[in-house]
């Protein structure tokens, strides 16, 4: 079976932007959640067909864009102890800590790989016994059960040089805090699709009905974002606020439980800072008592100095929906992705990086 | 003394980087700063401008295609060769980019210690076998050994020379707008079948490299087409987006391309698409660009799909006379982007 193609159909894609534009009465605010659906949305061009009465919002569902400063000094500092082996996605290596990225760090001699699954870190654990490995465990629900899989086989292997370094962030209470805030003009949501196939959607029921809100869960190919879109307008033209799943081939209301399971026996939820937003109340993953050795954070004194944000970038902004990134002055001038300014011109699902690289807008042509 | 004098003369060029990092060797942005701050700036003469896969010499009437590259691929076997073949290939195709008959090669090694002695072996044998499918001989070398850890057990550099086809005229002025762009077969095949056997990204596929010499294939084009085939590029490092953003902005021409007629092997989009990574922007190693005549495009790839390392051949876009030095690509769904040029090397996301 082709699992691409199909939902690039550009046939069936222009079917229901016709079928958007024919539904849309009134301007709405639609946010999509996941740095993954701007990159699509951009990337395809979707922002340039949709009709003007809808603005997309882009959120704050970018993990790169999201992990505080300090961690990432957390994560240098690491990678430059002379025993130790930082493993990391390939995407955090490039975004600036205060004073370098893990790029210049590596280009230091710091022994930084990039790894697709930290369970590829668990085997250069058993291969290097004289060093310590440390996973840079970075991302929302849909990374969660495999970096929890990878301290339990820590644990069953006995394997002591193995460590994770901890920054994970959940949807739901974003979704919370953003609808809280008194500036919001958020609409309707497009959730993250690869969350809910591991969380499933039962955590929205309680948001759509306290906060009058659509949520469509999503997917991440150009029909997939059209549906989705059409099927939040259709709610908010019919004054509807439901939860809707549009990503079926892939979420159950129930989720993945074996994978919850799995996140539940390693993790607890605690409070947790989110780059550029500030602290979010039980929005993050933390090793719980059962699995602490494993946390990077207590097992080595990590000495780094406290640095104060970059104040001139509107990251903050952007993520709650309240600006784009063309509406800062910076943009483009003093932050590009080669010397970025804040994190959502770094990684490639950042909104500003998006704009950067594929927006026609930024760029001038018609 | 002499020497002295000089380095006061040459200030260090303001960079923005400190140190060299792997970025700069991705062929993307930091590359071209290295480069044009660096390089082509303190060292430029008019063969070095073209800024080419080669250069084009010339010898009391007889002109000569010249090009060197340099290998340090990891791992050095991989799915669909080895640093060996690649390093034959890689100088064989920098020839024939620029209109030349590949004919005679230099070899040099320069191999870490501890390197068993059947790997070394090994790779020779494909070099010899790489060689002599493209009809080159190599007529010189050398070889050096540096301590363990100094090296990544080994590297080789090549350097190629032949003569100028008698057909081409092979210059980045002769695009003109309304040519068109064509690839020779599917492309990102070598960066992604590299990329699945990297220590801690390996994923099961049968994705091979397409390293292969394609100097009988250019030799045949500009024996057919000759001067109507305006520029040949391979998009090694880098991808076909970096190499039509150089080539956007050294010819001050707009480019737009269609997303839908970019030939990509389904396994190796799927491979992309889980990795998060563009195949514009994943490096080739078996296929060319050529910058044609609109009007002998449809024949050419035509002819090219003939040749079984063409068959995917296609018209994946043309130069226009508009947002000139940028490349545009456009989607079925009418839908645009910008294909920027990349800042380093292609990252694995997240999720």
């Amino acid at each position: 079976m082709k699992y691409l193609s199909e939902y690039r159909d550009p046939k069936l894609a222009k079917k229901v932007l016709k079928e958007i534009k024919k539904t849309v009465t009134k301007p709405w605010k639609i946010m999509e959640i996941c740095g993954g659906q701007t990159h699509s949305l951009v990337k395809n061009g979707i922002l340039n067909v949709l009709p003007d009465k809808i603005t997309m919002l882009h959120g704050p569902g970018c993990p790169v864009c999201v992990t505080p400063l300090n961690l990432i000094d957390k994560a240098i500092f690491l990678s430059e102890m002379n025993n130790v082996i930082l493993c990391s996605f390939g995407d955090m290596l490039r975004v600036p800590g205060s004073k370098k990225s893990l790029l210049e760090a590596k280009a230091g001699g710091a022994d930084v790989r990039i790894l697709y699954s930290p369970l590829e870190a668990i085997k250069l654990a058993e291969k290097n016994p004289d060093k310590e490995v440390v996973f840079f465990a970075v991302g929302f629900e849909t990374t969660a059960p495999t970096n929890a899989l990878s301290v339990m086989h820590a644990e069953k292997l006995g394997i002591k040089n193995y460590s994770i370094l901890t920054s994970h962030v959940l949807v739901p209470p974003a979704i919370t805090a953003l609808m809280e805030d008194p500036e919001s003009k958020i609409d309707g949501f497009l959730a993250a699709g690869h969350v809910c196939s591991i969380m499933g959607y039962w955590e929205y029921f309680p948001l759509v009905s306290k906060y009058k809100i659509p949520i469509v869960i999503t997917g991440f190919e150009p029909l997939d974002i059209l549906q989705g879109i059409l099927m939040v307008i259709k709610q908010l033209e019919k004054g509807r606020a439901e939860v809707e799943n549009q990503y079926t081939r892939m979420v159950k209301e129930k989720g993945n439980t074996s994978a919850q399971d799995i996140i539940r026996k390693v993790f607890d939820t605690g409070d947790q800072i989110w780059r550029g937003i500030g602290n979010i109340e039980n929005s993050g993953f933390k090793l719980n008592d059962d699995y602490s050795y494993f946390d990077a954070d207590k097992k080595f004194s990590i000495a780094i100095e406290k640095v104060i944000e970059n104040q001139e970038c509107i990251a903050g902004d952007i993520m709650k929906g309240l600006k784009k990134p063309l509406d800062c002055v910076h943009f483009g001038k003093a932050c590009t992705p080669q010397n970025p300014l804040g994190a959502p011109m770094v990684s490639s699902e950042g909104a500003c990086a998006a704009y950067y690289n594929f927006s026609t807008m930024f760029n001038k042509i018609n | 003394m002499e020497k002295s004098i000089f380095k006061l003369q040459c200030p260090l060029p303001k960079f923005d980087f400190d140190i060299i990092t792997l970025a700069h060797g991705s062929g993307g942005l930091l590359t071209n700063k290295l480069l044009e701050n660096g390089v082509f700036n303190l060292l430029k003469n008019d063969e070095l401008d073209k800024h080419h896969d080669g250069a084009l010499l010339n010898f009391a009437g007889d002109t000569v295609a010249f090009s060197t590259d340099s290998f340090v691929i990891s791992p050095v076997f991989f799915p669909g060769g080895d640093i060996g073949e690649l390093a034959i290939n890689g100088t064989v195709n920098d020839v024939a980019m620029c209109g030349g008959i590949p004919q005679y090669l230099s070899l040099s090694f320069i191999l870490e210690e501890g390197l068993p002695i059947k790997d070394f072996w090994d790779i020779l044998v494909s070099i010899k076998y790489a060689a002599d499918r493209a009809g080159v001989k190599i007529v010189t070398g050398d070889t050096k050994v540096v301590d363990k850890g100094k090296g990544d057990k080994i590297f080789v550099n090549t350097t190629g020379i032949g003569k100028l086809h008698s057909r081409a005229n092979i210059d980045i002025k002769n695009i003109k707008k309304g040519d068109k762009i064509i690839v020779s077969d599917n492309i990102a095949t070598h960066g992604i079948a590299i990329l699945s056997v990297r220590e801690g990204l390996e994923f099961e596929t049968t994705i091979e490299s397409d390293t292969r010499s394609l100097n009988h294939i250019t030799t045949a084009l500009l024996d057919k087409f000759g001067e109507d085939i305006h520029l040949f590029r391979d998009p090694t490092r880098g991808g076909v987006a970096s190499t039509l953003n150089e080539i956007a902005t050294d010819r001050d021409l707009g480019i737009v391309l269609q997303d839908e007629k970019i030939p990509v092997d389904e396994q190796v989009e799927a491979a992309c698409e889980i990795l998060g990574l563009d195949p514009l922007y994943s490096a080739n190693e078996g296929v060319f660009m050529a910058i044609v005549s609109k009007d002998i495009a449809d024949e050419m790839v035509a002819y090219l799909r003939k040749f079984k390392e063409a068959s995917h051949a296609s018209i994946i876009g043309e130069f226009i006379d508009d947002h000139n030095g940028k490349v545009l690509i456009t989607n079925p769904l009418g839908g645009k982007r910008v294909v920027h040029m990349p800042i380093g090397e292609q990252l694995p996301r997240i999720c």
